[in-house]
């Protein structure tokens, strides 16, 4: 069945070329298949379909309390956990190889966009250490071995202790000395172990070039620092021209969603986003604010081609980014608030 | 002790008990009834109308009349744990140890409910004329802390514990005296019996006050409480009296409730759990956007029901051929069966004649919340007091 979705003519399309209509179009064609694959794969999302009707979005959490997967146990080549926060159960998604090949080029697809087709010289701000177990891949590994595709002489500036790695930074900054390169990292462990060290001891690195980041903004806005603050810091303390969030989760790697030069936050031809009224989950208009619903076209190893996530966005156009990118475009506004409900079950301890 | 802060009542209690619903409680009770009643805003607050209605004297007089005993006695310090969920449950629990004859240290919710607010203020107008009662209440709040919990306990000779399954546990681990005695109130499960002819011969007002009062068993707590029915079960009739049934609830909720983002999604992430594990769900029905969930059985002989949980406005639904089918489903979880259009003492019969470890009440649609001094299964007075017999 898996073999009939072309994917091939897929990543023939630029990532932002498609308008509204042809996007509708083309998403509908590869869900239709999606959704006939999945439910003929994997058991307990068929069981949800017998339910619930055709293409459900998925709640994201429900990775976590079961083994979605839509292939078999021998084709699975890594499993992906997400970073939940500690004493929470994580999420584990299963690829296989023809996943996990696909979210690679749809990633290099959609990042080159705004770093240009050849590959820059990397600097991940992490440490080498999140990578060790190869099987068993964290969102943070996940997203830094996926970025690690698309750039060359791949330079990790933090040690196994997080700490800056200064040998190593300096010998980057001269190699490169007035080129464009291209940075990666965790938002929060980049305004962490990396802005906050250099600011603290005055130091201004000449790193040109692009830096994206993604991920704990929730960390982030407990410590207030806004959006548009993490960026003048950064380049206050680089010579960099670019600095792009981008949002994305570990459920569907990959097609990540690029924050453009105007600060939107965009579709490509592998994604799309929907703004869900919480009352009754209807389709939300532009601009109002809501609850995000996100699809891929690239999971086939597991059902998660259109997941409801927990997160508020608000949806602020489509076709029409002055950064000319086609799609929508939108702005997420975090996690939603936990409900706050009644009732006698209750531990006292908590409270 | 720091951090214990005495809202009414100081640590100095009365050592000597009281008899069982004593003059001197009952007058007590009676004078913050009133007290109660004349607050400006208590019409907002439908759960103080309820304590105040319930500490009427004609009330505890009627239960006196019943219940009383001259030969019963308090048994000493009760040490009272209420939900944190829920704002006038510490009263009630403080009400049924006073009136079996106990001294109180009661722990309010911690979470700040103006209903707790007016009852302590009630508290302070009218304890001062009743110094009896006054030397034996003490109502307390502190942030978690095992030690004050672990001294009251070793003081208490009764403990009161609310909050269901995990605080009943926790309570568990502090020492106590030995003649020490628990009332705990565990998790329980709570369903409904809805006779479907009966529901087709309601006018379009009975259908109205039927919505209602199954309003204020279910969304008014969130469908959260132990007492909040959470399977539906369904006696005769046809789909269109479901429907009708249900169309009414929807009504009454769609201009009551209030549904919270994060509770649609918490439902809907719930829906699809249980379609993974119940291959036994028939049909979903989805009204008024993510207001009502109807989940639709059509078998249960495998189904642990008491797992069958939702919040905020998700039902489970099944339609019983025979009463005697009831015996099958129902084990010691089973608190209260909610009815209407179907005869309580049929029902009663069932338990009793086939010896069922649950169900403790059977009671109209619109009472499941009614506290009193049966709860639980527990005659709690009684339970609260002891005995001096001669021979």
């Amino acid at each position: 069945m898996m073999r009939m979705i072309d994917f091939d003519t897929l990543f023939t399309i630029p990532p932002y070329a498609l308008k509204k209509i042809e996007k509708e179009q083309l998403h509908k064609q590869y869900l239709d298949r999606l959704f006939e694959h999945h439910c003929n794969a994997c058991k307990p999302y068929q069981q949800i379909v017998r339910v619930l009707g055709k293409n459900p979005p998925l709640p994201v959490r429900l990775f976590k309390k079961y083994d979605l997967r839509s292939t078999g146990n021998e084709e699975i080549t890594k499993t992906m956990t997400s970073s939940g926060t500690s004493g929470q159960s994580v999420s584990k998604i299963y690829l296989d190889r023809a996943t996990s090949a696909r979210q690679t080029k749809a990633l290099s697809k959609i990042v080159s966009d705004f770093t240009g087709k050849s590959r820059l010289p990397m600097l991940v701000i992490d440490s080498k250490a999140v990578l060790k177990n190869r099987n068993m891949f964290s969102a943070r590994g996940a997203g830094i071995l996926g970025f690690s595709m698309l750039g060359r002489d791949l330079t990790y500036a933090l040690d196994e202790n997080m700490n800056l790695d200064w040998k190593t930074i300096d010998a980057f900054c001269q190699k490169y000395y007035g080129q464009e390169v291209l940075m990666f990292g965790f938002t929060y462990i980049i305004w962490q172990h990396f802005y906050q060290t250099l600011k603290t001891r005055n130091k201004k690195l000449p790193l040109k070039g692009i830096l994206i980041h993604g991920g704990g903004w929730k960390k982030l806005s407990e410590l207030a620092v806004s959006e548009d603050e993490f960026r003048m810091e950064l380049i206050s303390v680089t010579q960099l021209q670019k600095v792009l969030n981008y949002y994305g989760m570990v459920e569907q790697t990959g097609s990540i969603f690029m924050e453009c030069e105007c600060g939107h936050l965009h579709a490509s031809v592998f994604s799309d986003i929907q703004i869900f009224h919480p009352e009754n989950f209807e389709i939300a208009e532009k601009n109002e604010q809501g609850l995000v619903c996100l699809t891929s076209l690239l999971p086939t190893s597991y059902p998660g081609h259109i997941l409801l996530t927990e997160d508020e966005g608000e949806i602020l156009g489509e076709d029409d980014c002055p950064c000319g990118r086609m799609g929508k475009y939108f702005k997420i506004y975090g996690r939603m608030r936990g409900a706050e409900l009644r009732g006698c079950s209750d531990t006292y301890e908590q409270h | 002790m720091s951090n214990i802060e005495y809202l009414i009542g100081s640590e100095r209690l009365a050592k000597r008990v009281l008899p069982v619903y004593s003059d001197e409680a009952i007058n007590f009770l009676s004078d913050l009834s009133s007290e109660l009643l004349h607050a400006s805003n208590i019409r907002a607050y439908p759960d103080v109308v309820s304590v105040a209605y319930w500490c009427r004297k004609g009330n505890l007089l009627k239960l006196r009349e019943v219940y009383h005993s001259i030969n019963r006695l308090g048994r000493g310090l009760a040490f009272h744990i209420a939900p944190s969920n829920i704002p006038v449950n510490f009263v009630f629990s403080y009400f049924f140890s006073l009136l079996a004859g106990n001294a109180n240290i009661v722990r309010v919710p911690s979470k700040p409910f103006p209903q707790v607010d007016m009852i302590c203020n009630a508290f302070r107008q009218v304890l001062p004329q009743h110094p009896q009662i006054a030397e034996r209440t003490a109502f307390v709040a502190y942030p978690v802390n095992n030690e004050i919990t672990a001294a009251f306990c070793k003081e208490a000779d009764l403990r009161i514990i609310w909050g269901g399954d995990q605080t009943v546990a926790e309570m568990r681990q502090y020492p106590v005296k030995p003649k020490c005695i628990d009332i705990v109130f565990a998790d329980r499960y709570s369903i409904c019996i809805l006779n479907g002819d009966a529901i087709l011969e309601c006018t379009a007002q009975d259908l109205k006050n039927l919505a209602e009062n199954f309003y204020n068993d279910t969304y008014l707590m969130d469908q959260n409480a132990c007492s909040s029915p959470q399977l539906i079960l369904w006696r005769n009739g046809s789909n269109e009296a479901q429907t009708r049934f249900w169309d009414a609830v929807e009504k009454e909720a769609g201009n009551r409730y209030k549904l919270q983002g994060m509770t649609a999604v918490e439902k809907y992430i719930h829906l699809c759990e249980d379609a993974i594990e119940y291959p036994e769900i028939q049909s979903f029905v989805r009204q008024h956007g993510n207001l009502l969930y109807r989940i639709q059985l059509s078998e249960l002989s495998k189904v642990e029901t008491t797992a069958l949980r939702g919040k905020g406005g998700y039902f489970y639904e099944y339609y019983l051929e025979d009463l005697g089918e009831l015996c099958a489903l129902i084990n010691a979880k089973y608190q209260t069966i909610t009815y209407f259009g179907v005869h309580p003492e049929e029902l009663r019969q069932i338990i009793l004649n086939n010896g069922l470890q649950g169900v403790d009440r059977i009671v109209p649609i619109g009472s499941a919340m009614n506290i009193g001094v049966f709860w639980d299964g527990y005659d709690i007075v009684t339970m609260l007091s002891r005995v001096v017999c001669t021979s």
